[in-house]
């Protein structure tokens, strides 16, 4: 079993998520309530990593973070590092590939709270800071969360861009898909069968405990 | 006249200007679409028309260059379906609308408030918990914790049953006698105006239509476009002519001021239309006599419709009501002749 490939999963999906989920939090809910004719492009860019193939996504962002890039020599001017092949690009790639898993399902959830009850709210005299902390943030919760499991979820299971941008140097950038990989190539299925299993429990049971959440919150609204 | 509205907006069409006594409880009515909801939701705040000059008591909220946010507003505000807080108890929704005084004091206000609306025993309650009239009442009691000096109800009571409705109404006047505020009450029910209202304001396609004391206004048209959403069936056209008004070969007296010769309309409320006893001597009070035949008889509950048609006047029926009772003591039934009264003071005259 590689530790230390499932401890730097594990720190990339937690850094993904502190980075990504304010940021998507906000995006999601000016989503929700943006009404413009460029906003079905907006949403389209940022679903691309959807259904572009990860190879794709890593090319142009190593393309954009290598060291012939201004983003590159920016970075390498202030700390010394490429950001290419680094933990801090990995992160930086992480989290574009995770943009729709974050702000899909929130902006659904800001999207589902009755118009009339944010009016009520505002009726009720409360600014725009206390209608969001104390009505819009928990009514959208199960998606807030929803939105947390996958970008964990997913981070850890990504192989593709994780490959193009950080390459494979154990303790860096070598995740534990890519360790996996990497046992396969040298023959060594017990090693890849365990990390696979332990990877794929976390995974399930990262979604079910994340359901069964959502599940029981809706319950409890509804009854 | 201290709660002053004009509004002009394209799309919802409003084009709206009164002037209305504050400390009422006035009722703005008209059909679907015709702007009644928009045009509370622009006293709220909530819809920012293109042009606005709206004041409560010298307080001006919108005019050229300024508008008040919604917040700022000393409004209540009770949407068509309640819009409560589906996370927060009865008695957390109240509180979130007096976050402004401290926690200890907020609690003990709501529950003053959820009492005063008849529902302190569901404080503890979700919204999803709580009956029609139940989320009705916590959502009532929530527009007034602020103590506000305007209550802007749309169709508040659409959505319960009749009982709930008739008890809803007896509370929220007994709430208006304890505090006086002005509120603006949203319907499509003349009755409900009626039994609730002290001022009426009649709108068609974003305009008033006619606007006073809600007796008046439900008694005395002023246009055939009042009459016709006012639902009153009785609507026709006349001439005036030396001081009278010919109706086909009749002659109706009028009351009051002397009009200008031409063509005219008229209304006559069917409550207002009399049913004269053959066998009776005639009293003073009974005046425009007509002949008429029955013409249909629908009897509706303990109250009965009758259309008559007047004599000489074969394309018009005039439609009065009765109670059931009535009918067989004055030998009321299809094609029976009959002879009734319209009084002068009881013809509206519309649009001469």
């Amino acid at each position: 079993m590689d530790w230390p490939a499932i401890l730097l999963s594990t720190q990339l999906a937690a850094a993904t998520l502190a980075v990504l989920l304010p940021l998507a939090l906000f995006g999601a809910r000016a989503l929700a309530r943006w009404q413009s004719p460029a906003r079905p492009w907006v949403e389209g860019l940022l679903a691309l990593p959807l259904v572009l193939p990860p190879t794709v996504i890593g090319y142009y962002l190593l393309v954009t973070m290598g060291g012939q890039s201004p983003l590159g020599q920016w970075f390498e001017a202030l700390t010394g590092q490429t950001l290419a092949f680094s933990f801090t690009g990995l992160v930086v790639a992480s989290v574009i590939f995770n943009i729709p898993f974050a702000v899909q399902p929130m902006q659904r959830a800001f999207e589902a709270i009755e118009p009339e009850v944010l009016e009520a709210a505002k009726c009720c005299g409360l600014s725009a800071w206390q209608s969001f902390v104390r009505i819009e943030l928990p009514l959208a919760w199960p998606g807030i969360l929803s939105a947390a499991v996958m970008t964990f979820a997913h981070t850890l299971g990504e192989f593709g861009v994780v490959l193009m941008v950080g390459g494979n140097i154990p303790g860096e950038t070598q995740t534990v898909a890519i360790a996996i990989y990497d046992r396969v190539q040298s023959f060594d299925l017990g090693a890849a069968g365990a990390m696979s299993l332990a990877l794929l429990l976390i995974s399930l049971a990262t979604i079910a405990v994340s359901y069964g959440l959502a599940d029981r919150w809706l319950k409890a609204r509804r009854a | 006249m201290s709660l002053f509205i004009e509004v002009r907006h394209p799309a919802p069409r409003l084009d709206f200007a009164a002037g209305l006594p504050s400390g009422e409880i006035i009722a703005l009515v008209g059909p679907s679409g015709s702007g009644k909801t928009s045009l509370l939701r622009a006293v709220a705040g909530l819809l920012r028309p293109a042009q606005a000059s709206i004041a409560l008591d010298g307080m001006v909220w919108d005019a050229e260059g300024r508008h008040l946010p919604t917040q700022q507003r000393p409004i209540g505000f009770v949407p068509q379906h309640y819009g409560l807080f589906p996370h927060l108890s009865a008695l957390g929704n109240v509180e979130t609308a007096l976050l402004a005084l401290p926690s200890e004091e907020r609690r003990a206000k709501a529950l003053r408030f959820l009492d005063a609306a008849h529902v302190a025993d569901c404080a503890g309650r979700w919204p999803r918990q709580l009956s029609g009239g139940q989320k009705q009442r916590v959502a009532l009691a929530r527009a007034i914790a602020r103590e506000p000096r305007l209550l802007l109800l749309d169709e508040p009571f659409s959505a319960v049953d009749r009982a709930t409705r008739k008890s809803l109404y007896v509370e929220l006047r007994q709430l208006h006698a304890q505090r006086p505020t002005t509120i603006l009450l949203v319907t499509h029910d003349l009755d409900e105006a009626a039994q609730l209202a002290s001022h009426l304001v009649l709108l068609d396609a974003g305009r008033v239509v006619q606007a006073g004391p809600t007796a008046e206004v439900l008694t005395r048209p002023a246009s055939a476009t009042a009459a016709r959403l006012l639902d009153i069936p009785n609507l026709f056209s006349g001439r005036l002519e030396g001081g009278a008004m010919r109706w086909g070969p009749h002659r109706l007296r009028l009351s009051g001021a002397t009009y200008p010769e031409g063509d005219c309309r008229f209304a006559v409320l069917p409550q207002n239309v009399l049913l004269v006893r053959p066998d009776r001597p005639l009293g003073t009070h009974l005046e425009n006599l007509l002949d008429g035949q029955v013409r249909e008889v629908m009897q509706m509950g303990t109250e009965a419709l009758v259309w008559i048609e007047p004599a000489g006047l074969p394309e018009r029926q005039i439609q009065m009501r009765l109670p059931v009772r009535a009918l067989e003591r004055y030998c009321v039934e299809k094609d029976a002749a009959v002879r009734i009264s319209l009084r002068a003071a009881d013809i509206v005259l519309l649009d001469y």
